[in-house]
């Protein structure tokens, strides 16, 4: 029923391999050019058609459009995101290549670093977010999910996107990296805006630059020591600056990178799961009755919905990626949503079942970039679902659902409920 | 190829074949091994693949890295001298046999 873990075994084939093909060399597969663009408002509105030409297509596909490389299917998508010396992200994980552009802001020490640099910066942030970090956080992150869905429960219809899918993290995340209380209304319009940026230089992406400047001045400022509460996920870093593991010129950029990815992604991730909840209410009564199965209901919406649906790589030689040749300096564009839907790694991929064997998806990445928030972000989604579960019989949709446009980001705008309390 | 038996928390064994190279992380995962989660993916971030070593085996496994060591402070269930992250292990020949209980929880 459940396919097999993807990676390269013995059997198999390699997916990459290299040096053998010239250019041109007729043992190399061409490459299929799609006239799609990945990053257009009505690719947005149901992405997931053309997820399954870009599968379909090929192992490999060229965008015309954006002049780039695509990998949509599970194993090339893995494979892509587990060789690092080949596919490099200090280039840029959007679309735009940092040998040949500036970077809109200064780049990021983590997510836009090869090792050995990301090697060390990677290892900081790792114990700011340990296991041991969130057993200290998870009481009183519960307690919060608790309050907040008693909250809803008196309003019992309202928007659960502005209601819970952003009021839940922004009531825990900020203050877990110890923000100050004023100016907070900045963290998603600066999210949206690094999100966007990712992008190509399309309209949604040069309208949030163009606003960015408030955004980016308040972050700027909360990443600095001062600004940050003792005990929080921001003093812990600047910690590390005493113990010579960082600079005090990179402790900001790395507060920066939680500040950038810590809170935009959560709200969309559960907001996917309440709307997968509120969907498929046949899942919401078997997790009813079966609270352990809170933690993977939300994973399972993250494979399901895929909140952050692609990255980008650049090649830093010459590759063949299942037999199609791709040249030094090329961009290869990441589809994780599609690999996460791709029939030949999960079976019925359209489902979205909470019992489902969810190990190994790509939502949170894979290899060494894999998502150092990840467990931040699956202790806020399986306290809220255990408290959604214990609280409340049934979640309506009771209006117009409208979606929210981000080059890279997938969720809602709005999302009308009524909850039935239980 | 190396065989593995691992011993749930109810005592129930399972014993499974294991390919040279793979992790006993990635190994429990293949054969559908329930009581190891393994979220993420062996990359040494979640501690939700927590085993205990059979003390006939502890010798063999290897030491305990410094980055696992922080992170099995962070195991949902106790941890004991013969705790190990089951990605960190390496199954070779040498582990022909090797025996692996799993803790009550992993979250
Ligand atoms: C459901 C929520 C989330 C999703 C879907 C998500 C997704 C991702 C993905 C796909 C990557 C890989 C990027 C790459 O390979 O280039 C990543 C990396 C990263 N994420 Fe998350 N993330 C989430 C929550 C969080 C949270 C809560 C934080 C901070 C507390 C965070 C901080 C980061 C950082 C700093 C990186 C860069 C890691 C590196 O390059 O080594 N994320 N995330
Ligand atoms: S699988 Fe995550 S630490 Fe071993």
């Amino acid at each position: 029923m459940v396919a097999t873990v993807t990676t390269a075994s013995s059997h198999t084939p390699p997916v990459l391999s290299f040096g053998g093909a010239l250019p041109n060399d007729a043992s190399s597969q061409p490459v299929v050019h799609l006239d799609v663009d990945p990053f257009a408002m009505d690719f947005f509105a149901d992405p997931h058609p053309t997820h399954e030409v870009l599968r379909e297509a090929g192992p490999v596909v060229y965008l015309d459009k954006w002049n780039v490389y695509a990998v949509a299917r599970y194993a090339e998508v893995h494979a892509v995101l587990n060789d690092p010396a080949t596919f490099c992200s200090s280039r840029g994980v959007g679309l735009s290549d940092f040998a040949r552009e500036k970077p809109w802001r200064p780049q990021s020490l983590i997510l836009e670093a090869d090792p050995p640099a990301h090697t060390r910066t990677r290892a900081v942030l790792n114990k700011v977010l340990s296991p041991a970090v969130m057993k200290q956080l998870r009481d009183g992150f519960a307690a919060a999910a608790d309050a907040k869905v008693d909250e809803l429960l008196e309003r019992r219809s309202f928007d659960a996107v502005a209601y819970l899918a952003e009021a839940y993290p922004l009531s825990v995340f900020p203050d877990a990296m110890g923000l100050q209380k004023e100016g907070r209304e900045n963290l998603l319009p600066y999210a949206g805006l690094v999100f966007n940026a990712f992008g190509p230089p399309n309209q949604l992406r040069q309208d949030a630059i163009e606003r960015s400047a408030p955004h980016q001045a308040y972050v700027a400022a909360q990443c600095q020591r001062d600004n940050l509460a003792p005990g929080g996920f921001g003093a812990c870093i600047h910690a590390r600056v005493d113990t010579g593991d960082i600079t005090a010129d990179e402790a900001p950029l790395l507060v920066r990178s939680l500040l950038s990815a810590g809170l935009d992604t959560t709200v969309n991730g559960i907001g996917a799961a309440v709307y997968c909840l509120a969907r498929y209410p046949q899942e919401f009564a078997r997790l009813r009755s079966d609270l352990s199965l809170a933690r993977n209901a939300f994973e399972e919406a993250v494979r399901y919905e895929s909140p952050v649906q692609t990255f980008f790589r650049t090649t830093t030689r010459d590759v063949e990626i299942s037999g199609c040749r791709v040249g030094e300096g090329e961009k290869v564009l990441m589809f994780l949503a599609a690999a996460n839907r791709d029939p030949r790694r999960w079976a019925d991929p359209e489902r979205y079942d909470i019992t489902r064997k969810t190990s190994g998806h790509v939502g949170f990445g894979s290899g060494i970039h894999m998502c150092v928030g990840q467990l931040v972000a699956r202790l806020e989604g399986e306290v809220m679902l255990s408290a959604l579960a214990r609280k409340v019989a049934s979640i309506e949709i009771t209006g117009e659902v409208k979606r929210r446009y981000n080059n890279t980001l997938r969720g809602l705008e709005s999302l009308p409920v009524t909850f039935t309390p239980a | 190829m190396p065989s593995i038996t691992f011993i749930h928390h109810d005592d129930r064994a399972e014993t499974v074949s294991a390919n040279d190279g793979d992790s006993a992380m990635y190994t429990a995962l293949l054969h559908g091994i329930d009581g190891i989660t393994g979220e993420c993916g062996g990359g040494a971030v979640c501690a939700t693949c927590h085993v205990y070593v059979d003390d006939s085996w502890l010798g063999k496994v290897g030491a305990v890295g410094a980055d696992e060591d922080e992170l099995l402070e962070g195991v949902a269930s106790e941890r004991l001298p013969n705790s190990r992250l089951s990605c960190q292990i390496k199954i070779t020949e040498a582990l022909d046999g090797l025996v692996l209980r799993l803790p009550e929880r992993q979250v």
